[in-house]
């Protein structure tokens, strides 16, 4: 078990430093001048040129790639990500905040959607080929062909411009002061964002968990504990939700890249202060150092997920810690 | 198609006459109007007339779609605009089209070189020793490592805005899945005694590989090429939506959402919901097209 977690922690070590080469190459190459994307269309202008030469060499044009990857990493592993220049705070400040946002959007998301999703996939099993079934099934592709942000404007006119049940955006009401912000301000202000998040996550957790409960349902297991004359319902809740339930768990915590996407477009049409909101304002900015940022952070995130659903297989499933049992005693 | 209907046999019931004995039927399904055959190729079909319509409305419009009548601006959908106007007088159907022929293009030429990049790294993986192989599975976890949007913005950032910036991302972000499905598909078949015949037959390893391992994964590469079609057009709208992708002045989907966005809250909810809505059949449509597909053509789900 030990063993198994250092290895897949090394893995992860690596991943992490190809993904921060990666991001910095690509925003490297990229043809967006610093000098000018930093200092704005009038200034550059106006300045001199020596005063641009100046800037150049302080935003570090001249210097080659890896000399400038070996100064950025140098500090990184310090705890320094760099200065980011839109919001006018160091990296690692902007992304706390705004990662305890995002963090707490994607948890409920990720909560919400699978347990709704494992529902759905049970259900629509136990009505193989009857209309629950067709129409879980029918909502399960449907969903999975539609744009997350406009499921997030179609929400955003009916609740909150028909129905004023949301309010239009923003984490916090605007004009009040952060200390009396109440939870249940905060609750409000979230309850959209995480509902789209939600239901365009199930999709795909249930149409699984329907593929595998229809095999559980025509394992010799069920059929004798039905024949013994359990219902379907406590049948599948005997024998088949332990087995059923291990899947779903790897597929959702593999879908956490797809939440952190869909967290993106989601922050965007409701403008809530989060990651993505503020990757997006990186790039269209060119802070550079804020993307970097971001990136390494949702890689983080994704890879913890996975490594975290790993490990759980190893302590839930008796079959993989008996494996490694033997393997030890080997 | 009213002739199917009528050559279905007229006895559906549990038991046929054969001679004089009565045969009882134990397994009689209910007999389907289209069967997952016909279902599938009826699909495709719809699919490809609509994508030859859509490219083919969306290029000529093009002219009607910029064009702009400021004495029927901001109007409700009605019989003379379908979709709605927007703030400019332009007809958001002419828009809508426009808007979809271009996300069609790019998605075209994303799907097709994410496919083609697929099945080169997923081969090379398979056939291309240890070291190849560990090098392409090590990308394919860092590029599945990065969610998706992120890696769009960084390669949008990379290369510049615009149609070329939005396809070579969308065609950058997409192959993972498939190469490693191409991967496993090659290495099983590698395994498979067939092979090793012709090995032992003396064939060499060019004619194994055109007469053996081709055909073996095409199936799996026409399934994945027509299912990475309706995601790279979502990926591309969900790129330009954000601001990375499309330039504002080119008609598309994306970008028609980005600006309802600032008349939402004016109560003009037809801007958003009916070009979105006309993205999603077009979706929607290929991504079932490609699931029949796979049913019909992979052997494995040959029994559903």
């Amino acid at each position: 078990m030990a063993a198994r977690v250092a290895q897949q922690l090394v893995k992860f070590i690596v991943l992490i430093f190809a993904v921060s080469v990666v991001a910095f190459f690509l925003v490297s190459i990229s043809p967006i001048d610093p000098v000018q994307a930093n200092v704005g269309q009038v200034a550059y202008l106006n300045m001199s040129e020596a005063k641009r030469a100046q800037l150049a060499e302080y935003w570090g044009v001249g210097t080659p790639l890896w000399e400038r990857y070996g100064h950025w990493l140098g500090s990184a592993l310090q705890g320094d990500l760099g200065l980011s220049l839109r919001y006018n705070a160091p990296v690692t400040d902007v992304i706390a905040v705004r990662f305890a946002n995002s963090a707490a959007l994607m948890l409920v998301a990720w909560v919400i959607s699978g347990v709704l999703g494992f529902a759905l996939g049970i259900v629509a099993a136990a009505f193989k080929d009857r209309w629950p079934d067709r129409l879980i099934k029918g909502y399960c592709f449907l969903l999975a062909s539609t744009p997350t942000f406009w499921l997030a404007l179609v929400f955003l006119i009916v609740f909150a411009v028909w129905l004023g049940w949301f309010p239009l955006g923003f984490s916090v009401p605007i004009g009040v002061a952060p200390g009396d912000v109440t939870l249940l301000d905060s609750l409000h202000h979230l309850a959209l964002p995480a509902l789209t998040l939600s239901v365009v996550g199930v999709a795909n957790i249930a149409l699984h968990t329907r593929e595998k409960a229809i095999d559980v349902l025509q394992s010799d297991a069920l059929r004798f504990a039905r024949a013994r004359g359990q219902s379907t319902a406590g049948a599948l809740l005997h024998h088949g939700l332990r087995n059923l339930a291990l899947p779903a768990l790897t597929l959702q915590f593999a879908s956490i890249s797809e939440i952190f996407g869909g967290s993106v477009l989601v922050e965007q049409v409701f403008s809530y202060p989060g990651l993505g909101q503020a990757a997006v304002t990186a790039g269209l900015g060119g802070d550079v150092a804020l993307l970097v940022g971001i990136t390494i952070l949702s890689a983080a995130f994704v890879f913890g997920g996975n490594l975290l659903a790993n490990v759980l297989y190893g302590v839930i499933d008796p079959r993989i810690r008996r494996a490694e049992r033997k393997e030890n005693h080997a | 198609m009213p002739d199917l209907a009528a050559s279905r046999p007229a006895h559906s019931a549990h038991s046929v006459h054969r001679g004089t004995d009565l045969l009882p039927i134990l397994h009689a399904p209910r007999a389907r109007l289209l069967n997952n055959r016909r279902q599938t190729v009826v699909v495709l079909v719809v699919a490809l007339l609509l994508l030859a319509a859509v490219v083919l409305t969306g290029r000529l419009l093009d002219g009607a779609a910029q064009q702009t009548d400021f004495t029927a601006k901001n109007l409700a959908p009605s019989l003379q605009h379908l979709f709605g106007t927007d703030w400019m007088g332009r007809d958001m159907l002419a828009r809508s089209l426009a808007g979809l022929s271009t996300s069609v293009l790019v998605g075209l030429l994303a799907a097709g070189t994410s496919a083609v990049l697929a099945l080169l790294l997923g081969t090379a993986a398979a056939l291309g020793g240890k070291k190849a192989d560990t090098a392409i599975t090590w990308l394919i976890d860092l590029m599945m490592g990065i969610p998706h949007i992120v890696l769009l913005i960084l390669i949008s950032f990379a290369i510049g805005r615009g149609f070329w910036g939005v396809t070579i991302g969308v065609a950058l972000t997409h192959w993972p899945n498939l190469a490693r499905l191409i991967r496993a598909e090659i290495l099983q078949c590698k395994e498979s005694s067939f092979v090793a015949v012709a090995r032992k037959l003396g064939r060499s390893p060019v004619r194994i590989a055109l007469d053996h391992l081709l055909p073996y994964v095409f199936p799996q590469l026409l399934v994945g090429l027509v299912l990475l079609f309706p995601h790279a057009i979502l990926h591309e709208a969900a790129i330009t939506f954000l601001g990375f992708g499309l330039p504002p002045e080119q008609p598309a989907i994306g970008i028609i959402l980005s600006e309802s966005m600032s008349y939402l809250s004016a109560g003009m909810w037809w801007l958003a919901l009916f070009p979105g809505l006309a993205l999603i059949a077009t979706v929607f449509l290929f991504d079932r097209a490609g699931s029949n597909l796979r049913t019909l053509i992979d052997p494995h789900r040959s029994q559903e």
